[in-house]
C-alpha cells in the first residue's frame, strides 16, 4: 500500500520524511527481556527499564505527542501523530509502556482539565516520566460503569475518598491515577465525578496496591484500596455531578474512536502483530494431523483462510473509514474497531491451538512445547482482551444503539 | 505497482455515486420494484423476464451502461472503483437491468486485447448489451468447461451446443460464447437473434434477474466475431475474472446494506412486549453482526477494486476475499432480514424476499465462498495434493 495519500497536508508529507529519518538511526535494539504481548501486560520493572527511554526519546524527537500543543510539551502539530504512528508500525518499533495516560488520561485532561493541569500532568504523560492507570472498575460495577460506589466526599477545599477499584492495569508502576467516583448517592449518573489521584507517592497513606494473579498465572492487573485519601480539589476534572460525560471521553478515547490520535508505537507491522491469521499458515504446514501436514487438511484450510480474510476486511476497514463517500458514519467502523480486533485475535489463536494438536496442551516453560508456548498464552490471554475496555457484548450494545439507532438495552 | 491509500475513490467518484443514488432512489423506490417483478406469486408461472426498458434507456443516456467500456472505444471507461460503487447502488435498489452482464462483457472484451473484442466494445459503446454465455451444465465456468463447441475454419466459426446459467439473457443483444475448439478455448460474439441461437428460459428464484440455457444449433459467425481465437479465451477469462468477482460482491454488498437499514427501521417501530424488538439483545446483536459483516465485505470490495486498477498482480487474491466474504455475508443478512419481521418477512407481501433472493442467486454466482476460499488457499498455502 502506498503512504502517499493524495490529501495530506505540507506538514505531514514533511514530517513523515522527518520520522523516516529519526527512525533510520533511533529504533531501539531488541529487548533484554521477552515482552508482554500488550503493554496493559507489563508486569517486570526490566521491561519498563527498556520501554521508559524508549518512549521517552521518542517524545523528545516529536513522535510522542505530535498533535500536543507545544504548551503541554507536544509537538504543535495537526494530523501528525498519525504519520507518526505509522512510521514507527513500519519499522516495527516496540510499543510505549505509558498506554493508559497516553491513550486515556492526556486525551481527557486535555478535554475537562484545568490550564494548570494540562500543564502539570502532559507533559510528564507524553514523556513517560510519570505513568498512570485508571481506576474505573470496582467488584460491584464492571460493565454498568456508572454505579461505582468508591465515595468522594466534600472536605473544605479537600475531597476524601474511600472505596476499592479493581483490575488496574499498571498500578504497581503508576505514579497517578484517573479515578470516576460517586459524589452523590441519590442519582446514578449525575452523581459521578472524575478526579486525579496520587499513587506512588500515596502508598500506605491511603492507597493500597495488591496485585491480581490474571488466568495465565502472570501478575497483571492490581486491586486498589483508597481509605481517607485526601487530595485537593484541584485534582477534579470538570464540575461536580458531571462525571459521566468526562469518563465518556476517557471511553471512546480507549475505544480508539476519540478525536485525540493516540501516539501509540503499535509494536509490531500489521502483518507482524500478534494474532496475525497469516502466521497460522506457517504453523499448521509444521503440525500433523493423520499424518500430514495441517496445512494440507482441507477443513483447516478453509478455516485459516477465513480469519485471513476477516482480518484483512477489518484492516481495509480501517483504510476505508478515512475516505469520504466511502463512510456514511464513521463511527460505524470506529467503534467496530476494538471488537474486530480482540475477536479476531481470539479466534486465530484458538485455531492455532486446534492446529497444534497435542502439543498445545504444553505451556510456556515446557521445554517442547511449539514457539515456546506463545498460542496457548495469547488463547488465554485474548479473554483479557474481549473483556477489558468493553466486553464484545456491551461494545455490540454501544454499536446498536449509537450506530443504528435502536432502542437502548441500559 | 501500489495502490493509493484512498482506494482512489476522488471527488469524481463520489459524484457519480450521489448522483447513481439519487437517481435509484427516485426512480426505483421498493413499491416500484415491487409492482414491476413481484407481481405474479405463482411458483409454477412461465419464466419470466421484467425489467423497466426506459429506464435503462435513461441509464444510457447518462453514460451509464458502457462505463466498463474504455473511453478509446466510446465508452465512458470508468475505474474500477467508481464501477464497483455505482454497481453497489444498483444492488441497493435489487435493480433488474442486464448491467452487470455487460459490465463483465466489457471486462471480458477488454482483457481480449484483439481487434475483433474492440469492435464488440465499440457495440456496446453504440448501446447494445451483452451477457457471459460461458457456464456449462455443472455450474462451472473453469478451464476446459463448456458445453459449447466450435468448428473454426478460415472465415467463420461455427457453433454447437449449450451454454447454462446465462444471466440476464433474453435483456442482451448479444453473447459471448465460450467454446472448445481442436486448438482450445476460445470466445465468440454471437448475436442473440442470430439463426440458430434458442434462448430457454430457466424458472428461478430471483425475481430481479432472469436466467436461461442458450443453445447453438449450427450457428455459424465470421471470422470477425472470433473475439478471442480457440487457445486464448481462458487468459481474457482469467484477466476478467477478478472483475466479475469484485462487481458483483458490490451488487451483494448494496443489497445488504437494503437489508441491514430496512430490518433496523422495522426493529424500531415493532413493539412487542412493550417494547420495540431492536431493544432485545438477541435480535439487537446479530443485525450488529450483520452491520460488522457488511463492512467487512465492502472494504474488500474497494480493495479489490483499487487493486484491479493499479495492483492487477494482486487483483486476484483480492476478488477471492471480496466473493468469499460477500457470500458469506450475503448469507446471514439475509436470513436475518427475514427472520427480524416475523410472520411479515415469510409472505409475498413483505419486501425482503426480493432482496432475499436476489442474495441467494448471488451468493452462488461465478462461485460461493467456500469455493473461493479454496482457491485462494490454493495461492497462499500452496495445491492440496489429491486424492492424498
Ligand atoms: C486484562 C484486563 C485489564 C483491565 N484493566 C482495567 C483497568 O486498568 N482499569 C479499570 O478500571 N478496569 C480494567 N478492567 C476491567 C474491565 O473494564 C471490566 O472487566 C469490564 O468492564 C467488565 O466488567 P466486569 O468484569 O465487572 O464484568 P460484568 O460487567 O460483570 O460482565 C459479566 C458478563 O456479563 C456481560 N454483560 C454485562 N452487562 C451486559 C449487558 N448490558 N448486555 C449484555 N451483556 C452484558 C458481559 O459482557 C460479561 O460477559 C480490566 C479488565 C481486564 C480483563
Amino acid at each position: 500500500m502506498s503512504e502517499k495519500g493524495k490529501k495530506e497536508s505540507p506538514e505531514q508529507i514533511e514530517f513523515r520524511e522527518y520520522c523516516r529519518e529519526w527512525l533510520s538511526k533511533n529504533t531501539p535494539g531488541d529487548p533484554p527481556v521477552r515482552l508482554p504481548q500488550m503493554a496493559i501486560e507489563i508486569t517486570t520493572q526490566a521491561e519498563m527499564d527498556y520501554l521508559v527511554p524508549w518512549q521517552k526519546a521518542a517524545w523528545e524527537a516529536g513522535l510522542c505527542g505530535a498533535d500536543y500543543p507545544k504548551a503541554y510539551g507536544g509537538g504543535g502539530r495537526t494530523g501528525c501523530q498519525l504519520i507518526a504512528n505509522e512510521e514507527m508500525q513500519r519499522v516495527g518499533t516496540p510499543y510505549f509502556p505509558n498506554v493508559i495516560a497516553l491513550g486515556m488520561a492526556a486525551p481527557t485532561i486535555l478535554h475537562h482539565g484545568s490550564e494548570e493541569l494540562k500543564k502539570r500532568f502532559i507533559p510528564k504523560i507524553l514523556s513517560c516520566e510519570e505513568i498512570w492507570c485508571q481506576g474505573f472498575s470496582e467488584p460491584d460495577a464492571g460493565s454498568d460503569l456508572a454505579s461505582v460506589q468508591t465515595f468522594a466526599e466534600r472536605a473544605g477545599d479537600n475531597w476524601v475518598i474511600n472505596g476499592q477499584k479493581i483490575w488496574t492495569s499498571l498500578a504497581t508502576f503508576s505514579s497517578w491515577m484517573i479515578i470516576l467516583c460517586r459524589t452523590d448517592r441519590s442519582v446514578k449518573h449525575k452523581g459521578l465525578t472524575y478526579f486525579i489521584v496520587p499513587i506512588e507517592s500515596y502508598i500506605g497513606k491511603g492507597i493500597e496496591v495488591r496485585p491480581l494473579i490474571k488466568i495465565t498465572g502472570e501478575t497483571g492487573f492490581n486491586e486498589v484500596f483508597l481509605t481517607d485519601l485526601e487530595i485537593p480539589d484541584k485534582y477534579r476534572l470538570d464540575d461536580v455531578g458531571n462525571g459521566w460525560s468526562v469518563a465518556m471521553t476517557t471511553l471512546i478515547h480507549e475505544r480508539g474512536a476519540g478525536p485525540m490520535v493516540t501516539p501509540s508505537a503499535g509494536g509490531r507491522r500489521a502483518d507482524d502483530a500478534p494474532g496475525n491469521a497469516m502466521d497460522l499458515i506457517d504453523l499448521a504446514r509444521q503440525s500433523e494431523r493423520n499424518g500430514r501436514p495441517a496445512a494440507e487438511d482441507p477443513v483447516i484450510r478453509d478455516r485459516m483462510i477465513e480469519l485471513i480474510i476477516r482480518q484483512k476486511g477489518f484492516r481495509q476497514s480501517i483504510r476505508r473509514v478515512r475516505v469520504k463517500g466511502l463512510v456514511d458514519n464513521p463511527m460505524r467502523i470506529g467503534l467496530q474497531g476494538k471488537l474486530l480486533f480482540t475477536e479476531i485475535a481470539q479466534e486465530v489463536s484458538a485455531l492455532a491451538l486446534e492446529i497444534e494438536g497435542a502439543a498445545s496442551t504444553l505451556f510456556m516453560n515446557d521445554e517442547n512445547a511449539p514457539n515456546k508456548g506463545q498460542w496457548p498464552l495469547m488463547y488465554l490471554n485474548s479473554y483479557g482482551m474481549t473483556i477489558a475496555a468493553g466486553t464484545s457484548e456491551v461494545l455490540r450494545n454501544i454499536l446498536g444503539e449509537r450506530v443504528l439507532g435502536m432502542p437502548k438495552t441500559k | 505497482m501500489t495502490q493509493p491509500k484512498d482506494f482512489g475513490f476522488g471527488v469524481e467518484e463520489q459524484l457519480l455515486q450521489t448522483e447513481a443514488r439519487k437517481f435509484f432512489k427516485k426512480q426505483l423506490d421498493e413499491l416500484t420494484l415491487m409492482e414491476l417483478v413481484g407481481g405474479n406469486s405463482d411458483p409454477h408461472r412461465d419464466s419470466e423476464c421484467l425489467w423497466d426498458e426506459k429506464m435503462w434507456e435513461q441509464m444510457a443516456d447518462l453514460g451509464w451502461t458502457t462505463m466498463a467500456v474504455p473511453e478509446a472505444f466510446g465508452g465512458t471507461g470508468m475505474s474500477g472503483v467508481a464501477v464497483a460503487s455505482f454497481i453497489e447502488e444498483t444492488g441497493r435498489v435489487a435493480l433488474p437491468s442486464p448491467l452487470m452482464a455487460t459490465v463483465n462483457s466489457s471486462y471480458v472484451l477488454s482483457a481480449c486485447g484483439t481487434d475483433e473484442a474492440d469492435s464488440v466494445l465499440k457495440e456496446i459503446a453504440g448501446d447494445k448489451t451483452a451477457g457471459l454465455a460461458i457456464t456449462n451444465q455443472k455450474g462451472s465456468w473453469c478451464s476446459m468447461d463448456t458445453d459449447v463447441s466450435a468448428v473454426v475454419t478460415e472465415d467463420k466459426a461455427t457453433l454447437n451446443g449449450m451454454a447454462w446459467f446465462v444471466q440476464d439473457a433474453r435483456k442482451v443483444d448479444l453473447f459471448l460464447v465460450k467454446a472448445e475448439s481442436e486448438a482450445g478455448i476460445g470466445l465468440y460474439a454471437v448475436s442473440a437473434d442470430a439463426p440458430g441461437v434458442t434462448i430457454l428460459p430457466d424458472s428461478i428464484v430471483d425475481l430481479t434477474r432472469d436466467q436461461a440455457r442458450v443453445n447453438f444449433e449450427g450457428v455459424a459467425i465470421g471470422a470477425d466475431k472470433i473475439v478471442a481465437a480457440p487457445g486464448k479465451g481462458n487468459l481474457a477469462l482469467d484477466a476478467a475474472e477478478p472483475a466479475i468477482l469484485t462487481m458483483i460482491s458490490a451488487d451483494m454488498c448494496g443489497a445488504a446494506e437494503w437489508q441491514l437499514q430496512t430490518t433496523v427501521a422495522y426493529a424500531k417501530t415493532r413493539m412487542q412486549f412493550e417494547r420495540p424488538i431492536g431493544f432485545f439483545q438477541a435480535v439487537k446483536h446479530p443485525v450488529v453482526n450483520m452491520m460488522i459483516m457488511i463492512d467487512c465485505a465492502r472494504s474488500l470490495v474497494f480493495n479489490a477494486a483499487c487493486a484491479i486498477d493499479h495492483e492487477p498482480e494482486q487483483a486476484k487474491a483480492a476478488a477471492h476475499m471480496a466473493k468469499a466474504a460477500a457470500s458469506d455475508m450475503a448469507a446471514f443478512c439475509s436470513g436475518r432480514s427475514v427472520q427480524y419481521h416475523g410472520g411479515m418477512g415469510f409472505t409475498w407481501e413483505c419486501f425482503v424476499h426480493l432482496f432475499f433472493k436476489r442474495q441467494i442467486h448471488n451468493q452462488v454466482l461465478f462461485g460461493d465462498a467456500a469455493y473461493h476460499r479454496a482457491e485462494l488457499a490454493e495461492m497462499l498455502i500452496g495445491p492440496l495434493v489429491a486424492g492424498g
